[in-house]
This record gives C-alpha cells, sequence and structure tokens, in this order.
C-alpha cells in the first residue's frame, strides 16, 4: 500500500502494528510457559508468566490510546479506519488470551505436585499446541494481512473444541472415580476451558484480520465443536 | 470480546442509509467538458437519485465542479465552454438547445464557494429569484420569503433586520441567505459548490444540518474538499479523478471499503 | 554585533541578531525621506496654489459677484454672475449628454464585450480620447457644429464638454463594474435571470458609488475647462440667449480673457471666478469620496 502524504500518519499506524506484535509475541510466549509449568510443575516459570501479564495490560492500553488518539486526530477512512478500528479489536482479544494463559500459570502454582493423570496430561498439551499453532498463525496472518491463513484458523477451532469435549468427559470421568481427584480435575478443567477459551480469541483475531483485508465481516456461523454442554456422565456408566 | 458494531451496511453518523431505489432524478450519460481545447469531463455517465444527498469528491481540477456546473448549464455564461452528452433532468436533457436555461435555472438552484449575497436588502435578495418567474401580490411575497428564511434556518436570526443589507451578516448566516435564495425559487435540484469551505466549524455544522432538512424536499448535489462532511451528510459518493468518474456508491460503502484503489487512496490520503 | 547579548550561546550557532547589515538600514531610511519630502513638496505647491487663490480671490468676493454681469472694458464694478451661470448650463449639458452614453458603454465594455475585438478597439481608442488635448476636441466640434449651424453656440459647448466627459465615465464605469466579483454575476444567472436584470439589478447596484463617483468626477474635469470652449461656446459679456444660441458666457473663458486684462477690477473678477471653480471642483471631488466611503463602510 501506498505511503500516506502525511508521513506521520504512518508512523501512528506502523506504532499500533509493532505494539500488536509485541503483545503476540508475549502472549505466545505465556501461553508456552504456563502449559510447560502446568505439566513440569514448574512453579517458578508459573510466576514468570503471571507476572509478564502486566506487560499485556500496559501495551493494551497504549494501543487503545493511540488508537483513539489516531480516530481524533487523523479521522482515519476505509482502510485505516479498519486498521485502527482492529487493532483496539485484536489488542483486546490477546489481553484476554494473556489473561487466561495467566489463570493457567496460577492454577498450575494452586495444583502443585498433585498427582496428574498421564492421559489428561497429554490431552492438554495437545490443545495447547493446537491453540498455539493457532495463535501463531493468526498473528502471521494479522502481519501480513493474509485472509485465507486467517479463515484457516477460523476453520480449524472447530477441531480444538473437538478436544476440549473429550477431556471434558474424561475429567468428568475421573472425578467420578474417585473424590479425591475433584480438587485437581476441577482446576485442569479450568486449564482446559482457558486453552479452549483462547482458541475462540484466536478466531475472533481471525474475524477482525479478515474485516480488516476486505472490509467485509464473516456472515456465516463459525463451526462449533464444543459438546461439552451435552457432555452427561451418568453415575456408574 | 470487543462490542464496538463494524456492520459497514449500516449508517455512518446520523446521515440516513442511501435508499437504492429511489427513482433517477438526473442521469448523466456519456457527459464530455471542453474548456476550449481542453477536455475536463471524459464520458461521464452516473445518476442522481430523488431527495438524496450524492457528494461529489476527488483531487482539485478532477471535474467535481465542472460536472455540477453542467446541470444548469451555468457554463454557458463563458463562451470557450461547452458540453455535450446528455444529461437528463426528469427524462429531459437539459444540454438540449430547445432547453430554456433561465428556466432551467429556476428549477436546479446552486449556491457557491464564496457566499454571494446581492447588494440589496435581506428582503430583496429572496424576493429577487421569486420575482423573475412569479408575479406575487405583497403579502404572498412576504409569505415566500419568510418560509425561505425559515427553511434555511436564517429566520430567527435575520426577521428583525429584513429590509438591512444581506452584507452586513457573517459568513455563515450569509451562506444560509444564499441558500434560502435558492430555495424560495422552489427548484427542484439544489447544487451546492463547496457551500462551507470559507465558514468556521459553527456555521459548517449549521449548514450541514440544514442539508439534512432539506434532503427531504430537494434533491442535493454536493461538491466537497472536507472527506468527513461527505461521509456524514450525504448518501451517495462519486469520486473522480483526472476528469473521469472512478467510483459511485452508496456513501457508507464509498468511506468504509472502496472498491477502487484510486478511490482508497484518496480518501485515506495516500495520493501521490 | 554586540558580544553582550549572549554568553551562554554555542559558539558554532549562527549568530541570531546582527545579520542584517547597517547599509540596509541606510537605505531604508534614505528612501523614506526622500519620499516624505518630496509628497510634502508637491502638498506645498498645492497648499501656495489655494493660498494664494483664497488671498487674491477673497477681496475680489462680493455679492455683486453673484448678481451682476460681466463688465465692459473701462466700466468699474460689474460682476460674473452670466459667467456662473453659464457654467452650470454648460456643465450640466455636457454631463447630461455624457452620462448615459458613457455608463451605457462602460457597461458593454464590462459585461459584453469581454475579450471581443470590439471592445478591444473600443478602449483603446477611448484610452487616446482621454489623453487628447481638448483643444483638439474644440476643434473638432468647431468644424462639427459650429460651421454647419453659422455660429458660436452653448450646445455645442455642452457637446464639445461631453465628449471629454464621455471617456472618463466610459473608463471609471468599465473599472467599477470590473471590480464586481464574477460570482456576483454567476449568482444572479443561476437564479434563472436574464443578463439584462443581471446587469440592471445586481452588477449595476454593486458598482453604483464607483460609477456615481465617477460622474462627479468628470463633472469636475468639464468645469474647468477653458480650451473646447473658445471654439464652440466662446464667450459673452452679456445673459447669454435662452436658446443658447450665440456665445454663451463662462467661467473658464472669463477668468481667461479678464486675467490678462490691464483693467483692476477684470482681474479681481477672475481671481473671483477662479476661487468659486477651484472651490466647487474641491466640494465635487470631496463629495465623490464620501460617497466611495460610505459605500465601503457598508
Amino acid at each position: 500500500m501506498a505511503e500516506h502524504i502525511v508521513s506521520s500518519y504512518d508512523n501512528d499506524l506502523q506504532g499500533l502494528r509493532q505494539r500488536i506484535s509485541e503483545m503476540g509475541g508475549i502472549a505466545e510466549k505465556m501461553l508456552v510457559d504456563s502449559i510447560v509449568a502446568l505439566v513440569r510443575h514448574d512453579r517458578a516459570l508459573a510466576q514468570v508468566v503471571v507476572a509478564s501479564d502486566k506487560r499485556l495490560d500496559v501495551l493494551q492500553r497504549e494501543v487503545e490510546e493511540n488508537a483513539i488518539l489516531t480516530i481524533a486526530r487523523r479521522q482515519p477512512l476505509a482502510v485505516d479506519l479498519r486498521e485502527t478500528i482492529s487493532a483496539i479489536r485484536i489488542s483486546g482479544d490477546v489481553e484476554r488470551i494473556g489473561d487466561m494463559a495467566k489463570n493457567i500459570g496460577k492454577r498450575a502454582l494452586a495444583i502443585g505436585d498433585d498427582f496428574q493423570p498421564q492421559k489428561i496430561v497429554v490431552g492438554l498439551q495437545h490443545m495447547g499446541d493446537l491453540v498455539l499453532g493457532q495463535l501463531k498463525d493468526v498473528l502471521d496472518a494479522y502481519a501480513q494481512k493474509d485472509t485465507a491463513k486467517a479463515l484457516d484458523v477460523w476453520k480449524r477451532d472447530g477441531a480444538i473444541d473437538a478436544l476440549y469435549t473429550s477431556l471434558f468427559r474424561e475429567l468428568l470421568t475421573y472425578m467420578m472415580e474417585d473424590p479425591r481427584n475433584i480438587s485437581f480435575c476441577t482446576h485442569l478443567l479450568f486449564c482446559a476451558k482457558n486453552i479452549e477459551r483462547i482458541g475462540d480469541h484466536t478466531t475472533n483475531i481471525a474475524e477482525t484480520v479478515h474485516y480488516l483485508v476486505t472490509g467485509e465481516t464473516l456472515a456465516i456461523d463459525r463451526p462449533k465443536n464444543d459438546r461439552s454442554i451435552d457432555a452427561t456422565v451418568a453415575p456408574g456408566a | 470480546m470487543s462490542t464496538i458494531a463494524l456492520n459497514t451496511s449500516s449508517a455512518i453518523g446520523n446521515a440516513a442509509a442511501a435508499d437504492t431505489r429511489a427513482p433517477v432524478r438526473i442521469a448523466v450519460k456519456n457527459l464530455n467538458f471542453y474548456y476550449g481545447d481542453f477536455r475536463s469531463l471524459k464520458d461521464v455517465s452516473i445518476d442522481f437519485y430523488d431527495r438524496q444527498v450524492t457528494a461529489l469528491i476527488g483531487p482539485s481540477g478532477c471535474g467535481k465542479s465542472t460536472l455540477l456546473r453542467t446541470f444548469n448549464r451555468i457554463y454557458s455564461l463563458y463562451p470557450e465552454q461547452r458540453a455535450d452528452g446528455q444529461i437528463l433532468l426528469d427524462g429531459q436533457n437539459v444540454l438540449s438547445p430547445n432547453v430554456d436555461v433561465n428556466e432551467l435555472r429556476a428549477r436546479v438552484g446552486m449556491v457557491f464557494q464564496k457566499p454571494t449575497p446581492f447588494p440589496m436588502s435581506i428582503y430583496d435578495n429572496i424576493a429577487f429569484g421569486i420575482k423573475l418567474y412569479e408575479r406575487l401580490p405583497k403579502s404572498e411575497l412576504d409569505g415566500r420569503v419568510e418560509e425561505a428564511l425559515r427553511k434555511a434556518a436564517l429566520w430567527d436570526e435575520a426577521k428583525d433586520k429584513l429590509r438591512q443589507s444581506g452584507m452586513g451578516l457573517s459568513g455563515g448566516q450569509q451562506q444560509r441567505l444564499c441558500i434560502a435564495r435558492t430555495i424560495a425559487q422552489r427548484p427542484e435540484v439544489i447544487l451546492l459548490d463547496e457551500p462551507t469551505s470559507a465558514l468556521d466549524p459553527i456555521s459548517t455544522g449549521k449548514i450541514e444540518e440544514l442539508i439534512e432538512q432539506l434532503r427531504s424536499e430537494f434533491t442535493i448535489v454536493i461538491v466537497t474538499h472536507n472527506m468527513q462532511q461527505a461521509a456524514r451528510i450525504s448518501q451517495f459518493t462519486a469520486f473522480m479523478y483526472l476528469g473521469e468518474l472512478i467510483e459511485f456508491g452508496p456513501t457508507t460503502k464509498m468511506f468504509m471499503n472502496p472498491t477502487k484503489k484510486q478511490t482508497q487512496d484518496y480518501i485515506t490520503g495516500r495520493f501521490g | 554585533m554586540d558580544t553582550v547579548i549572549d554568553n551562554h550561546a554555542p559558539t558554532a550557532a549562527p549568530a541570531p541578531w546582527g545579520r542584517v547589515r547597517r547599509s540596509r538600514y541606510l537605505a531604508d531610511r534614505v528612501l523614506k525621506i526622500a519620499c516624505t519630502l518630496f509628497t510634502l513638496l508637491g502638498a506645498f505647491v498645492l497648499g501656495w496654489i489655494l493660498l494664494m487663490l483664497l488671498y487674491e480671490g477673497i477681496g475680489g468676493l462680493s455679492p455683486a459677484v453673484f448678481t451682476e454681469t460681466t463688465p465692459g472694458p473701462g466700466t468699474q464694478g460689474g460682476g460674473i454672475a452670466n459667467a456662473i451661470v453659464g457654467s452650470l448650463v454648460l456643465t450640466t449639458l455636457g454631463i447630461v449628454v455624457a452620462t448615459p452614453i458613457g455608463v451605457l458603454a462602460g457597461t458593454y465594455l464590462a459585461e459584453y464585450g469581454k475579450g471581443s475585438v470590439l471592445a478591444t478597439v473600443i478602449r483603446f481608442v477611448n484610452d487616446i480620447l482621454l489623453a487628447a488635448p481638448s483643444i483638439l476636441i474644440g476643434l473638432f466640434v468647431y468644424i462639427l457644429m459650429v460651421q454647419p449651424m453659422g455660429g458660436y453656440s452653448g450646445w455645442a459647448g455642452g457637446v464639445a464638454l461631453a465628449i471629454i466627459a464621455i471617456p472618463v465615465i466610459v473608463r471609471s464605469t468599465e473599472d467599477m463594474l470590473r471590480l464586481v466579483p464574477g460570482s456576483l454575476r454567476e449568482a444572479g444567472a443561476a437564479l434563472g435571470a436574464p443578463m439584462s436584470k443581471v446587469i440592471v439589478k445586481i452588477s449595476w447596484k454593486a458598482a453604483r458609488a464607483g460609477m456615481v463617483t465617477g460622474v462627479i468626477l468628470a463633472t469636475a474635469r468639464i468645469a474647468g475647462e477653458t480650451a473646447p470652449l473658445l471654439f464652440t461656446a466662446l464667450n459673452n459679456t452679456f445673459w447669454f440667449s435662452p436658446t443658447l444660441m450665440g456665445g454663451v458666457s463662462n467661467l473658464p473663458v472669463t477668468i481667461y480673457q479678464f486675467a490678462l486684462a490691464p483693467y483692476e477690477n477684470w482681474r479681481e473678477l477672475a481671481w473671483a471666478g477662479a476661487l468659486i471653480i477651484t472651490m466647487s471642483i474641491l466640494a465635487l471631488s470631496v463629495v465623490a469620496r464620501l460617497i466611495l466611503r460610505k459605500d465601503r463602510v457598508r
């Protein structure tokens, strides 16, 4: 895209993009670290994750303020307006992703060295890898203004939902087997839910990227595979 | 989750959404315009819809004012200027030599960039245009003058000084006087050539509010350099460049997601 | 440059003050003084003329000046009543003839003839006429009217004065109409007003003050003309004929003849006449200025 006649306008928009990519980097690292901390019982790493969230919040506020200033100063139109609004939306999503990762970190601290069934841990790790891939791809899609990539992320979210549903069932089963499992299973359930929510936020970002590039909103509903609402486990089943 | 609505089909600001089913009031077909040998409009074809505000935007010299000046043939004051093609006003070609230009101009009113009050009283400024085509008794003329001033939102400021010179009004008031003068003739179409570019923001706001209200009665075409103004007050926007119509469409679409790269570059300030 | 100004300024920075060379201030001052000096000189000469007129003329002013006719050679007293009235009649005649022609021609040049060859030619001829020696115009009217009519007449005088006034009025009318912004004409036309309405109701109205001023200045100009009258209205020491046939007494020619005469009372009357004519022209100019100023304030 050609440059603006007013070069400081380009700098403004560039500043928004840079902050968002920094936010993306932090969020990615938080997600990776939180799962590692959970799986390996690494308290120190969990604390690092919890602490990282501050920087993310600061950046998100900066993006918001600068975007509002850009609107007030330059009255952006068309692609510039979409870019500015998208920055506000995406920074919000990434900030939420950070919150989720932080929450996982906190739960990692809370669970401590409690027994964790291998099957669940593997499931969580797998979900985490999938979501991390989503997050990386969607941030790339944003940086490259690549709708095809964004749409791909958007469609893939179904798989994460499906994985979550199965984990949900698994955890319910453990809890029913032995009430002593309930405490850490609940924590793990929330962790799974957090990862699933992070996936949802990546699809939000994907939608925003699509809007940013094409000016159109995605009209159709996203494929949902979260069946945990229907999942019941009959006692003794 | 963000709550900012991003639906481009909804209206921007308080301007109503474009009514694409409104009947066509002015149909321009293959219009060419020449200043001497210079061709300043190239095969322009565009429709203007009834009781909608259409904004013409584009860089200086793109032909938007020229296009506006063909609708009432005001260009014919200058012998070296000519137009060919068709401009159908309710189906009749206004460029045809059979059309009486003065009658045409009473049907298609025009307001200029710089306020142009005539050197006479406020009352006479408005009565001037009415008296050209109608012979009215004094009482009826008074009524028409008041009606025009009210519609132009100038009555309250001017009612006590109708006999004073129109030149004594402020710039914004003068421009509203010119609009009052135009609507007093009860035209069908109003052409506005950068009507607020010489005014302060408050006067500009009043004129924009006025345009919004006049839309229910008149078909309005406005040339403006102020993109935000076009976005605020128009239902349709046409972007012109180098004498050609580049893109025409509902204003919301034009300003949120234009189809042509040139349009996008212009409205986002990327023109090199 | 004064080094005291700023001790803290970094030495590498260009000196903020003192970059204008002294000689420029000097040149500035010299020009200013020269201009003021020559303005004062001009004003002084004008003032001198006025003062001398007042000094010499006021002595000659008496009620008789305005009531009695010009005295014959060798007679005492007398006035210039016939010359004053004659000048009024001739000037009025001239301006009445010149105004419609001048205004309409000026309107043609400014409104209709823009850029046409005819207008260019007329403008050129008009400028020549504006600068033509007035004695030539007197001779022209002598051949045109005095010879065919078999004698001097006030009519011929009026026409000669009109010919002098016309180019002045044409020029001022055209200039004033050109000052009317084109946007005003466009605005009139945009309401569907035909050109005649635009000119009469808008252009003329907008330029009114300037056009009236032009006519007044033309009046002042012809009120003091002597040369064209020498061959046309000549002069008369008696009350002139109501038909304006034969010589018509007038101030300029009377002053011309009396000033050079050997009689004391004639010379006094010439000074009085000169004072009256100068004051009238001054008054007309002041009126013209007042009209313009009032228009600008509005």
